[in-house]
């Protein structure tokens, strides 16, 4: 649905030149939902501008629906550009038009008449749940329903795709999550393909089914969610998914309570992860029954993504060395991870 | 009320007359330039928005002569500009002289005027909004009327607002050429021949054009905001 090749977007400001985006290769499937995660200035917002050239790359090509954009003339590529619906995080929307009005405005010239457009923006509004404030003014909405009234608006044409750039990160959590499960059913119900920035590995983890990872203009890493989360290889990837499994808040806890939890010197401290039906509970019995490792287990969750379950533990393990080494070496054959946390637990 | 005028404005109930036409010149002068400096600036404002560097159609050649054109004609004093544009005066209305003709300056003094306040007027309106209609495919002519003219209107009007005080003083200098109005009864009845209570009395109607102006301006801004 959407093919990005080699992009490159350079910025010269002065002397000075900025390459916000670099080699990026991107493909998203029809009926995707492409999360793309990256701290702040990483490129997000250059890169997903380049889908509808908001951002003309620099060099590279976009393809949408197998078009190829940067061969259109700028008519052809305005009414292109009305089959690629987007939504910002604040929300944009004219604050001198009504909300009907509002998701009026991209049904301009289309060929529908003056009694359609109003059924269409009806709909749509009935769609986002905002039926009674169609005469109402976006000062007079909260956050969230600001942002429900620019999906309508986004979705007015009948889009394929809908580009969502950090629609949520002005919301709070729970209006956040009111907002992605409206996106889940949009991308369900209309089959939509949408492709989410976000500085959030939660709101990925909420629906995405596949993510890239962004670091200085770069994709560092990108696949099916199941993989990324249980498999992270880079350290930006790891960082992120720490962050959103709520690890990193489990282990700072841990460590500033070392004599609650009882960690030994000897003790050895790691984050194990684990997918599908692999449960802990055996698995620790056997730890103990076949090594003679004792496994205490800090903390723990479980996360479901895309139905899938990963397990992420923190845990020490105790007894003697060798016994350890075999222990992991069988929790490697078992495709259980181990990631030994290096933090100094003895200060 | 006769005996008030009698002994505070001794030379005022006489110019009766005077002070209607006066007040009609103003009014007419005002009125016309107004309309078409604010066509001629709105036109002006908005090419200066669009070819900007960041503008939706930028296109530096264009914006640079313009941005140069109005800084120009903004710093000639309008006293000089009078002047100097005269012939130009006289080939537009046929003559250099009465109050039609002290429209041509007053245009001139005030389109470049208007256009900046328009222009920074219209960079107000919020990019996230110009982009979301660039998103949606709406054409450069789309989002001018559309989304500028539209959300910029409150800003449009604020500007006129104060373009139009601007533009009350001016006429009062545009007496100089022999435009009538309040400006020259002011001087040449009242300063000329040292009675201070036709001053007074000019611009106190001046005062009072400003200050309506000023009312409807706000009237109107607070009905297009929301
Ligand atoms: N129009 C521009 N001109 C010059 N530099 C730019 C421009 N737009 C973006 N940049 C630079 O490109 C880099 C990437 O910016 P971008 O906005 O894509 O980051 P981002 O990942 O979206 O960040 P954030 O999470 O803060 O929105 C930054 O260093 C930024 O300063
Ligand atoms: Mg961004």
């Amino acid at each position: 649905m959407i093919e990005l090749k080699d992009i490159n977007v350079t910025f010269t400001q002065k002397k000075q030149t900025i390459d916000a985006v670099k080699e990026v290769n991107l493909s998203v499937d029809k009926g995707d939902v492409y999360g793309i995660v990256g701290f702040s200035g990483a490129g997000k917002s250059t890169l997903v501008r380049t889908i509808n050239l908001l951002q003309p790359p620099t060099t590279g090509e976009v393809f949408v629906g197998k078009k190829p954009l940067q061969l259109l003339s700028p008519s052809e590529l305005r009414e292109e550009r009305k089959k690629i619906g987007m939504i910002f995080q604040h929300f944009n929307l004219m604050n001198t038009l009504t909300i009907h009005e509002n998701v009026a405005f991209p049904l301009k010239g289309s060929a529908l008449s003056k009694a359609e457009k109003k059924q269409k923006v009806t709909e749509l509004l009935e769609l986002v749940g905002l039926s009674d404030k169609s005469k109402a003014y976006p000062s007079q909405l909260s956050g969230g329903q600001k942002q429900r009234v620019a999906i309508a608006r986004a979705l007015a044409n009948d889009p394929k795709v809908l580009l969502c750039d950090e629609a949520t990160s002005a919301l709070d959590p729970q209006t956040t999550l009111s907002i992605l499960k409206l996106l889940k059913e949009l991308n369900q119900k209309l089959s939509l393909t949408i492709v989410l920035i976000t500085h959030e590995m939660q709101v990925v983890k909420e629906i995405c089914n596949k993510v890239a990872v962004m670091e200085n203009g770069r994709i560092v890493e990108k696949g099916n969610i199941v993989d990324i989360f249980s498999k992270p290889q880079s350290p930006v990837t790891q960082n992120f998914i720490n962050t959103a499994t709520h690890i990193d808040q489990a282990l700072e806890t841990i460590l500033s309570h070392k004599s609650v939890v009882h960690i030994g010197p000897q003790d050895f401290l790691a984050k194990i992860t684990y997918l599908g039906d692999t449960t802990s509970e055996p698995l620790v019995a056997h730890l103990y029954s076949q090594f003679h490792i004792t496994t205490n287990i800090l903390s723990g969750n479980i996360e479901i993504l895309q139905d899938t379950p990963i397990g992420n533990l923190i845990v020490t393990f105790s007894g003697e060395q060798e016994n350890l080494a075999q222990a992991l070496a069988y929790l490697e054959e078992k495709q259980i991870q181990v990631t030994p946390i290096t933090k100094d637990i003895t200060n | 009320m006769q005996q008030f005028f009698d002994t505070y404005l001794p030379h005022v109930a006489p110019l009766k007359e005077e002070f209607i036409t006066s007040t009609w010149q103003t009014l007419y002068m005002v009125g016309v330039t107004a309309l078409i400096a604010g066509i001629l600036g709105i036109l002006l404002g908005v090419i200066l928005l669009v070819t900007d560097k960041n503008g939706i159609m930028a296109n530096p050649f264009i914006f640079h002569i313009l941005d140069k054109f109005v800084n120009i004609f903004r710093s000639i004093p309008f006293i000089i500009m009078m002047a100097m544009i005269v012939s130009f005066t006289r080939w537009v209305v046929g003559t250099s002289i009465g109050t039609t003709a002290a429209i041509v300056p007053l245009v001139v003094g005030t389109t470049p005027f208007f256009a900046r306040q328009i222009q920074n007027a219209l960079v107000e309106v919020d990019p996230g909004v110009i982009e979301a209609a660039q998103a949606m495919g709406t054409s450069p002519l789309g989002i001018i009327f559309r989304v500028y003219l539209k959300e910029g209107l409150a800003g449009i009007i604020r500007a006129a607002s104060i373009t139009i005080v601007n533009l009350i003083g001016l006429t009062a200098m545009a007496g100089a050429i022999g435009g009538g109005g309040l400006g020259n009864l002011a001087i040449a009845r009242g300063y000329n021949r040292f009675f201070n209570d036709i001053t007074l009395v000019a611009t106190l109607i001046i005062l009072a054009m400003v200050f309506i102006s000023q009312f409807i301006g706000n009237l109107l801004i607070k009905k297009v905001s929301h």
